[in-house]
């Protein structure tokens, strides 16, 4: 590595750490409902929604109708999704003229797109028209972001508040997200992109002869709107196939550099906004510093091995599957980012990574995806490893739990052990089931433990809701799109039931005053033993997966092994 | 019912918001401000599109410098990499043979290392750009195949140099050259020498 790496890490964290409080506090002024800058411009636009649809902003519900109104919302959007796939090619804008998509294929990217995970069994430019992608999938960019972030609401409120049943209004939370937050940076940054050459156009596919005399399909579209929202809103899923490290999705080292940033941007902020909200920001910083410290011992590992010689490539540097612009150290910088926050864009293929740095990003998405994690999804997913922490430090020094002043009883606990299990179980069923069946070993594209790699990682990215792929696999069958997908439907909703059923158990209770005897969860013992607990439940649940996979891969590679 | 209701109408809402008038907006924006970047960053010759700046093309051809293996031989539909995992043996065949097809392509001695770009397939399979060592390494081969004097060979190392695109804003990404635009450049400075022989 050469200073000019060393740099540009740096100054990626730099940015991060000083955009964090600016845009908490601009979203904790959203969300508490305080005057903010942009009230003049979309303030009409939140009034037109409430109007238009029937809502009154001001009526809360409690966790039950909380949980319905999502879920009424998200299977709404299902719906939709699946009906102009399926009819593809009897709706407009579909210049190339693309056929309508597969019952399995339809349901799949349906459910991945509206559980914000982005997995895509399908090639963009191939598969779906302009309608598809901007009706379609633009809009689930959104709002299923925008949901993620009104789960962590809720539980907030939950936490902070005290004596009542009311959690907010789903509502509302969905549309000032919408509006506030993700509608004006993605304009922005979809104009930013397009000054680096991401398209943006309705033309038809530009049909070209090149210098040598050869034909070749130049593919257009409205892709810089979705690009932006996508990098925003931790959806990841990229207009064409190769995502960001296609040229027309990510032209430039500037546009790598931002769009990274955006990966992490509103994941990172939240914990701000949250240490606001719920009276501390000390305890949004707590948060903060053990994400990041998970993210730079994942990004250390994975720069070495990247970085070091094997007994199969020498001192090669390692360029499969990474473009030119980039280099490697910005392909890892993504692959490490894109896999702690469960974005899931890429700029490097994933399935080419030497295997310590594929084993990173895998366990990247088994650990939960709570390193800074999905847009809210992340940190209501850190919130339930706080509570099992707590917990368990109360077990230690025999005194009940209590988290901000709250106790952490039976119930709580129950609900954090079902969130942390559901997406561990998707992960270790499905993967064992794909293993062992011609279904599941037929779409393998490496042999040997990296074949092993191509299907855990498939079903640990469905499970977090990441969407990135060791993409070797072909995944677009009948029983990969179903497995899948349901895996996606469990690490979604498996999760978020749960948290907002301790929201609702949380609210109730009475807050009780500091003390000498509170355990405190601002500080650097607290944090130490988070780190601990997130590490050892991954751990205890994933490593003998990961020694047959990556692991067994890394030593045969270092014996000149091949398959 | 009135919570399904509600919920249609309010997906309804930001269908058009975000759906509709969102990329409308950006669109109509981007087409004023970015019209060529919008539009594909197309290169014209003789008002003919040859192609984007920005998408490799596939060089072979010994009068060219070539571009970077591509698992998909950039043909962009659909875009992709190889996939291949370091211990699949098909990926070491496929580095030990283009290391070899290079260096006779190329007439190099045997022992040349040659950079990384040019042995290992891009993730896109559309990388337009190679490292100018890469770049350097053919220039001779070029110069013998196009009939140039050593003048013209020094105007081509030059070119090179000049085309040479450093790390942005100073420190990000990779040093690189991009290879569509060297070989249009080329075939410029192939016509006016063959211009210049004539008169």
């Amino acid at each position: 590595m050469t200073t000019q790496d060393f740099i540009q890490i740096i100054l990626y964290f730099t940015l991060l750490i000083g955009l964090t409080p600016i845009l908490g506090n601009f979203m904790f002024k959203v969300f508490t409902g305080e005057k903010h800058f942009l009230l003049p411009v979309f303030g009409r636009l939140e009034r037109w929604t409430y109007s238009f649809s029937g809502i009154n902003p001001e009526e809360e519900s409690n966790w039950k109708s909380y949980t319905i109104h999502l879920l009424l919302f998200n299977l709404t959007g299902f719906i939709f999704l699946f009906l102009i796939q399926i009819f593809q090619a009897q709706m407009p804008l579909n210049p190339a003229n693309l056929p309508n998509v597969s019952w399995h294929s339809a349901f799949n990217t349906s459910v991945s797109f509206m559980t914000n995970t982005n997995w895509q069994g399908y090639a963009g430019e191939t598969t779906l028209s302009y309608f598809v992608q901007m009706i379609g999938l633009t809009v689930q960019n959104f709002v299923s972001a925008a949901t993620g972030i009104a789960v962590l609401l809720a539980l907030v409120r939950g936490l902070s508040r005290k004596s009542t049943d009311q959690l907010g209004s789903f509502w509302t939370d969905l549309t000032r997200s919408t509006l506030y937050v993700l509608l004006p940076l993605s304009i922005l940054f979809s104009v930013v992109l397009v000054g680096q050459g991401v398209v943006q156009n309705f033309k038809t596919y530009e049909t070209v002869q090149t210098v040598q005399g050869a034909t070749q399909v130049i593919p257009q579209g409205p892709a810089a709107s979705q690009i932006a929202i996508k990098q925003i809103g931790t959806n990841g899923g990229g207009y064409f196939n190769a995502n960001s490290a296609h040229p027309f999705e990510n032209p430039t080292p500037l546009s790598n550099f931002l769009e990274m940033l955006m990966i992490l941007l509103i994941p990172a902020a939240l914990t701000y906004t949250y240490g606001k909200m719920v009276g501390s920001t000390r305890q949004g910083w707590t948060i903060f510093t053990a994400m990041l410290i998970l993210l730079l011992i994942g990004l250390s590992i994975s720069l070495y091995a990247e970085y070091s010689s094997n007994a199969i490539f020498g001192k090669l540097p390692l360029m499969e599957g990474k473009e030119t612009r980039f280099g490697i150290t910005n392909s890892i910088l993504w692959s490490t980012t894109t896999t702690a926050a469960s974005n899931g864009s890429v700029n490097a293929m994933h399935d080419s990574l030497s295997p310590l740095a594929g084993m990173v990003a895998m366990i990247n998405l088994m650990l939960g995806e709570v390193i800074f994690g999905g847009v809210g999804a992340g940190l209501y997913g850190m919130v339930i490893f706080v509570i099992l922490t707590v917990f368990i430090a109360g077990l230690m020094v025999g005194r009940t739990p209590e988290y901000l002043g709250k106790k952490i009883q039976k119930f709580e606990v129950q609900m954090a052990i079902i969130a942390v299990l559901a997406p561990n179980l998707v992960i270790l069923l499905f993967a064992a089931l794909a293993s062992v069946t011609a279904p599941g070993l037929t779409g393998l594209n490496n042999a040997g433990p990296h074949g092993l790699s191509e299907i855990l990682y498939a079903y640990s990215s469905a499970a977090g809701n990441n969407g990135s792929a060791f993409a070797g696999l072909n995944a677009n069958t009948v029983f990969y799109n179903l497995t899948l997908g349901a895996g996606m439907l469990i690490g979604r909703f498996g999760i978020i039931v749960p948290v907002l059923a301790i929201a609702g158990s949380m609210a109730k209770k009475n807050i009780t005053p500091t003390s000498a005897g509170t355990f405190h969860t601002d500080n650097w013992l607290f944090l130490g033993l988070l780190i601990a607990v997130i590490l050892i439940v991954g751990g205890l649940t994933h490593f003998p997966a990961l020694s047959l996979g990556p692991i067994s891969e890394h030593l045969l590679m270092n014996k000149g092994i091949t398959f | 019912m009135k919570t399904l209701f509600l919920s249609i109408k309010i997906f309804f809402f930001f269908t058009v918001l975000t759906g509709i008038l969102y990329p409308l907006l950006v669109t109509g924006i981007v087409q004023l401000t970015f019209p060529a970047q919008a539009n594909g960053s197309l290169i014209l010759k003789n008002n003919q599109v040859i192609g984007s700046e920005l998408i490799g093309q596939r060089f072979d051809s010994i009068i060219y410098f070539s571009s970077r293996p591509s698992a998909i031989a950039y043909n962009p539909m659909p875009s992709g990499g190889s996939n291949f995992g370091l211990t699949n043996a098909k990926l070491k065949h496929s580095v030990d043979s283009i290391r070899s097809q290079f260096i006779i392509f190329n007439q190099l001695d045997n022992d040349t290392s040659i950079p990384a770009e040019m042995l290992f397939e891009s993730a896109s399979g559309l990388d337009p750009h190679i490292s100018q060592k890469a770049a350097l390494l053919q220039v001779d081969r070029i110069v013998k195949a196009r009939n140039f004097n050593s003048d013209t060979r020094q105007q081509i190392i030059q070119g090179v140099k000049n085309m040479t695109e450093a790390p942005q804003l100073l420190f990000l990404g990779e040093e690189r050259i991009n290879v569509l635009v060297l070989n249009i450049e080329l075939d410029k400075i192939a016509t006016t020498n063959h211009t210049n022989t004539i008169n």
